[in-house]
C-alpha cells in the first residue's frame, strides 16, 4: 500500500511539470500571435489616423506643389500608377496566362519542369534587381526614363504569379470536362481555351489579381525606370510619377507638409491592395465549378 | 485466340426508315453543318504559341542573368574578386569595396530571422494546433494581410512609429541591460542595423508562418493520434508529432524567409542610416546591397560605378537564387509537390 | 439514318500493356449493339478506340483497321473529323459546367464554326426532344446552368449535345449506371427511339439492360473479343463456356 502511495506521488509530479510545459507553450504561442498582431494594427490605425487627416478632394486631384508650398496632391501619381500598371499587365497578363496553359496541358514532361522550376526562380529575384534588367533593356535603349520601363519591370514580376496559378486552376478542371469536348470533334486548341479556360475562369482571374496587387506597391523597380514626374504625364515614353514612388519620395524629404501627404498616399495605396486581396478571398471561396458533381 | 466475332448475322443493308414521330423529315447527316476544316494547323499553331510563352521565361530569365554579366564586367575587370572583400565605397575616386554592403545585408537579415523565426512558428502553431477551429481561417487571414502591405509602407511607418519607439525607449533599454554584449553601444539614434533587423523581422513573419503552417497541416493525422495514444500532452505531441515531422519543411520556410529579406530594398533604405560602414553596435547606421543601388544608381556617374553597382546586383541575385531553391528543395519534401505559392 | 461500322484486328495499349488483342467484328447499321463484360475487360476501350478517345491518353495507341460508314477511322482521317461523326456519352454525365443548357446543346456546333442562330435554335430544340428532355427545360434554356439538372436530366442533355452534331453512331458508356433506376428507365427508352436514327454501341455491365435495349452483343474477357451474336442467342444459348460462365454469374 504505501508504495504504490509513492509511486502515484511521483506519477503526479511528473505529470504537473508535463501540464507546466503545455501551458507555458501554449501561452508563448498566444504572445507570439499577440506579438505579430501589434505592429499589424499599429500600421492599419497609424495609415488610419495620418492618413485620414491628411486625406482630402485635393489630394486625389492636385499635382503636387512646389517644395515648401502647402497643399497639392497626388493625382499624378495615381494616375502614373495607373499608366505603370496598365503596360506591366498588357506584358504580364498575356505572357503569364501563355506560359501557364503550357505549363498545363502541354508541359508535363522535363521541359515543363524546367520552365516551372525556372518561374519560381523568376519569383524569387529581387524587386531591385529586376529594375537594374529594365533599366539596361529599355531606359539605355531609350536613353531616358520612361512608363514603358517600369512596365516592364512589373510587368516581368507578374509572370510567375499568374502563371503558377492559372496552371493550377487549369489542372483542377476535371479531365471528363475535357473529355466531354473533344467527343464532340472540338479541336484541342479549342478545347483549351473556350472550355478549359473557360471553366477555370474564377481561380485565373484570382492569380491575376494577386499579381496585380503584389506590383502595385512595388517601389524599388521604378526607381530608375519610371522615375517619377512632377506633373502629368500619361506618355508612355516619359518618366511618369507612381503612387510608391511618391510615398518613398516624400516620406524620407525633410518637409513635414510631404509626410502627412506620405501617409495619404500610403492610406490611399493599401485600400487598392487590401480590396484586390480581400476580393481574391471572396471569389476562391465560391468555387469555380458551380453546382458541378 | 480466334474470336466468333465474324460469325455475326451480315445485314444486307440499312433496314427500311420507320417514320415515327422521332425522326420527322430526312436532313443531312454527318457533320455536314459543320463547315470548318478539321486541319492540325490550328492546334500545332497554338500549341507553339503557348510552348513560346513557356520558353519566353526561361528567355527572360536568360536576359537577366546577361544583362547583369554584361554590365558588371567592367567593375569585374577593374576589381576582381577584391571586390567583395574591399571596405572602400568612394565613388569620387572611382574605388568600389563591396564589403559594408554584404555586412549590411548579412546582419540586417540574421537578426530579422532571430526575431522573426520564433515569433513565426510560435504563430504558425497556435493557429494550426492550439486556436479553436472556427477562429483559423481569420487568424490565418490576418497574418496574411501583412505580406500585402508593399515595402515602401512598412518602411513609412517604420521611419515615423517604429524609430522613434526604438529610440526612446528600446534602444535605451537595451544599452543598460544588454550593453555588456557590446552590440548595444553608441548614440541611440533610432536609424541604424537595429532597426532594419526589427522592420524586416515584421515583413518576413508572414512568409515563415504561412509556409509552417503549410507543412504543419501536411504531417499526417496519425502521426499525431499515436503520439497523444502514448499519453503524451498537447505540447508534447505538437513537439513530437508534429515538428518533428515538420522540420524540414519549418526550416525550408525559415530559409525562404532570409531570401525574402536579402532582397528587400525600400523599408531596410528607409530606416538603416545609409552609411557605408561596419561597425559591431547595432545602433550603428548601415548599408545594404538592395539599398546602395536603390539610393545610389539613378546617380551614378561614370561606368565603373554603374558596374560596381550592377555587380553588387549580380551577387544579391545569385544569393537569393541558391537561398530560394534550397528553401523550396526543403518544403517540397515535406509538401511533395505542392506549387510554392508567391506571398505577395 | 445510321451506319454501319467494321472492326478488323484492333489492339489497343496503354504503354507496354495491351488492353485489346485482334478484335474484329460488324456493328449493324440502325440497330444497338451491347458491349458486356467484367470489370477491365476492355469494353470501354473498346469503345473508345472508335472514335479515337483512348488516344487522349499520354502513352496510348492503337492499331488495326475501324471503318464507319464509308470513312476509315485509322487512316487518313483526322481524329477530330472522326469525333464529329461519331457522338459519345460518358458514364459521368459531363455537362460542361459555365454553360447555359442552350449553351450545352449547342456546343458541338458553336464551337466548331457553326454560326447561324436561327438554325441553332432549331437544332437546340430539336435534340432535347430527341433526347425526351425538351419538356422539363423549355423554360430555362438560356437561363439555367447546365450543371444544375439532376443527373438523369444531365445524362439526357449530354445525349442531345451529343446529337446535336448530327453523328452517324452514338457510342454509349455505362451511360445509365451513374443513375438512378427511374432516369435509367428513361434512358432505356430514348435508346429504342434513337435506334432508328443512329447506330448505337452501348456499353453496360448490367446484363438485364443489354437484353433490354440492344439486338447484338459482344461480350468481352481480358481484352478479346469471346463472342458476339444476337443479344437472345448470348442469354439463352452462348457458344463459349466463358459467356455462359459470365452471365450465369459465376464471375464478374
Amino acid at each position: 500500500m504505501p508504495e504504490k502511495h509513492s509511486n502515484s506521488d511521483r506519477d503526479r509530479t511528473v505529470s504537473l511539470r508535463r501540464r507546466l510545459m503545455n501551458s507555458i507553450m501554449t501561452l508563448a504561442a498566444a504572445a507570439a500571435l499577440v506579438l505579430v498582431l501589434i505592429p499589424l494594427i499599429a500600421i492599419f490605425g497609424y495609415l488610419c489616423y495620418k492618413g485620414l487627416g491628411a486625406l482630402n478632394w485635393a489630394f486625389i486631384t492636385q499635382t503636387p506643389k512646389p517644395v515648401g508650398e502647402p497643399g497639392g496632391g497626388m493625382a499624378n501619381a495615381i494616375g502614373g500608377s495607373l499608366l505603370v500598371l496598365s503596360i506591366a499587365s498588357l506584358i504580364g497578363v498575356p505572357l503569364g496566362i501563355g506560359a501557364g496553359i503550357y505549363l498545363a496541358e502541354y508541359g508535363r514532361d522535363r521541359f515543363g519542369d524546367l520552365v516551372r522550376f525556372t518561374a519560381d526562380v523568376l519569383n524569387g529575384i529581387p524587386s531591385i534587381v529586376i529594375g537594374i534588367v529594365a533599366y539596361g533593356l529599355v531606359v539605355l535603349l531609350q536613353g531616358h526614363f520612361s512608363a514603358l520601363a517600369g512596365g516592364v519591370a512589373l510587368g516581368i514580376m507578374m509572370i510567375p504569379t499568374i502563371a503558377r496559378t492559372t496552371e493550377e486552376m487549369l489542372l483542377l478542371v476535371p479531365t471528363h470536362v475535357r473529355e466531354a469536348a473533344y467527343g464532340l470533334g472540338i479541336a484541342r486548341w479549342r478545347t483549351t481555351l473556350s472550355i478549359t479556360l473557360r471553366t477555370a475562369t474564377s481561380g485565373v482571374v484570382t492569380g491575376i489579381m494577386l499579381a496585380f496587387a503584389r506590383v502595385a506597391g512595388e517601389t524599388a523597380p521604378l526607381l530608375f525606370t519610371a522615375f517619377g514626374n512632377q506633373y502629368w504625364n500619361w506618355k508612355v515614353n516619359q518618366p511618369t510619377a507612381a503612387l510608391p514612388l511618391q510615398i518613398f519620395t516624400y516620406a524620407i524629404s525633410p518637409f513635414e507638409e510631404w509626410h502627412r501627404q506620405a501617409w495619404a498616399g500610403a492610406l490611399i495605396l493599401i485600400i487598392l491592395i487590401v480590396l484586390a486581396v480581400s476580393a481574391v478571398r471572396l471569389t476562391a471561396g465560391r468555387g469555380m465549378l458551380r453546382g458541378a458533381g | 485466340m480466334a474470336n466468333q466475332a465474324l460469325g455475326a448475322p451480315r445485314l444486307p443493308g440499312p433496314e427500311p426508315v420507320i417514320n415515327s414521330p422521332a425522326s420527322g423529315k430526312v436532313r443531312p447527316r454527318a457533320g455536314s453543318l459543320i463547315r470548318q476544316s478539321s486541319s492540325p494547323l490550328p492546334d500545332q499553331l497554338f500549341q507553339a504559341l503557348m510552348m513560346a510563352c513557356g520558353v519566353a521565361v526561361l528567355a527572360i530569365v536568360g536576359l537577366i542573368v546577361y544583362e547583369l554579366a554584361t554590365t558588371s564586367t567592367l567593375a569585374r575587370h577593374a576589381f576582381g574578386f577584391r571586390f567583395f572583400f574591399t571596405q572602400d565605397w568612394d565613388p569620387v575616386n572611382e574605388k568600389f569595396g563591396a564589403l559594408p554592403f554584404i555586412y549590411g545585408t548579412v546582419v540586417s537579415s540574421i537578426l530579422a530571422l532571430i526575431l522573426a523565426v520564433p515569433l513565426a512558428v510560435g504563430v504558425a502553431i497556435f493557429i494550426t494546433e492550439m486556436s479553436p477551429r472556427w477562429l483559423r481561417g481569420s487568424l490565418a487571414f490576418t497574418t496574411e494581410l501583412l505580406a500585402a502591405i508593399p515595402s515602401v509602407i512598412y518602411g513609412l511607418w517604420a521611419i515615423f512609429v517604429m524609430v522613434p519607439l526604438l529610440r526612446r525607449y528600446a534602444e535605451p533599454w537595451a544599452a543598460r541591460y544588454l550593453g555588456w554584449t557590446g552590440l548595444f553601444e553608441g548614440a541611440p539614434y533610432g536609424i541604424g542595423m537595429l532597426a532594419a533587423g526589427v522592420i524586416l523581422a515584421i515583413m518576413i513573419i508572414p512568409i515563415i508562418s504561412s509556409i509552417t503552417r503549410e507543412v504543419i497541416n501536411a504531417v499526417p493525422q496519425q502521426q499525431r493520434e499515436a503520439v497523444l495514444a502514448l499519453g503524451a500532452t498537447r505540447w508534447e505531441m505538437i513537439r513530437m508529432g508534429v515538428l518533428r515531422n515538420a522540420r524540414a519543411g519549418i526550416l525550408g520556410g525559415i530559409i525562404l524567409g532570409l531570401g525574402r529579406a536579402l532582397g528587400e530594398t525600400m523599408a531596410v533604405t528607409m530606416v538603416i542610416g545609409n552609411r557605408p560602414e561596419i561597425a559591431r553596435s547595432l545602433f550603428a547606421p548601415g548599408y545594404t546591397m538592395a539599398s546602395v543601388i536603390a539610393n545610389e544608381f539613378s546617380e551614378a556617374t561614370g561606368d565603373l560605378y554603374l558596374s560596381s553597382l550592377v555587380q553588387i546586383g549580380l551577387a544579391l541575385f545569385l544569393v537569393t537564387i541558391v537561398v530560394n531553391v534550397l528553401a523550396q528543395l526543403l518544403v517540397w519534401t515535406v509538401t511533395r509537390g505542392t506549387p510554392a505559392r508567391s506571398n505577395a | 439514318m445510321g451506319v454501319g461500322i467494321q472492326v478488323r484486328n484492333l489492339n489497343a495499349w496503354f504503354g507496354k500493356t495491351q488492353a485489346l488483342h485482334q478484335i474484329s467484328m460488324d456493328l449493324a447499321a440502325n440497330h444497338a449493339t451491347a458491349v458486356i463484360g467484367p470489370s477491365g475487360c476492355g469494353k470501354s476501350t473498346f469503345v473508345r478506340c472508335l472514335n479515337r478517345m483512348h488516344e487522349t491518353i499520354p502513352g496510348a495507341r492503337v492499331e488495326g483497321t475501324v471503318q464507319i460508314g464509308d470513312v476509315q477511322v485509322y487512316n487518313g482521317t483526322s481524329a477530330t473529323q472522326v469525333r464529329r461523326r461519331v457522338g459519345m456519352v460518358f458514364q459521368k454525365p459531363n455537362p460542361f459546367p459555365t454553360m447555359s443548357i442552350y449553351d450545352n446543346v449547342a456546343a458541338g456546333l458553336k464551337l466548331n464554326g457553326f454560326r447561324d442562330r436561327r438554325a441553332l435554335d432549331e437544332i437546340v430544340e430539336r435534340s432535347l426532344q430527341q433526347a425526351a428532355l425538351w419538356d422539363e427545360v423549355k423554360d430555362k434554356l438560356k437561363k439555367q446552368s447546365g450543371a444544375s439538372l439532376s443527373g438523369g436530366q444531365q445524362q439526357r442533355l449530354c445525349i442531345a449535345r451529343a446529337l446535336a452534331v448530327e453523328p452517324q453512331v452514338l457510342l454509349m458508356d455505362e451511360p445509365a449506371s451513374a443513375l438512378d433506376p427511374i432516369s435509367t428507365g428513361k434512358i432505356e427508352e430514348l435508346i429504342f427511339q434513337l435506334k432508328e436514327e443512329y447506330t448505337i454501341v452501348i456499353v453496360t455491365h448490367n446484363m438485364q439492360q443489354a437484353s433490354r435495349v440492344a439486338e447484338f452483343t459482344g461480350f468481352f474477357l481480358l481484352g478479346e473479343l469471346i463472342e458476339f451474336d444476337r443479344t437472345e442467342k448470348i442469354f439463352t444459348n452462348p457458344s463459349d463456356k466463358r459467356t455462359e460462365d459470365y452471365i450465369t454469374g459465376r464471375f464478374g
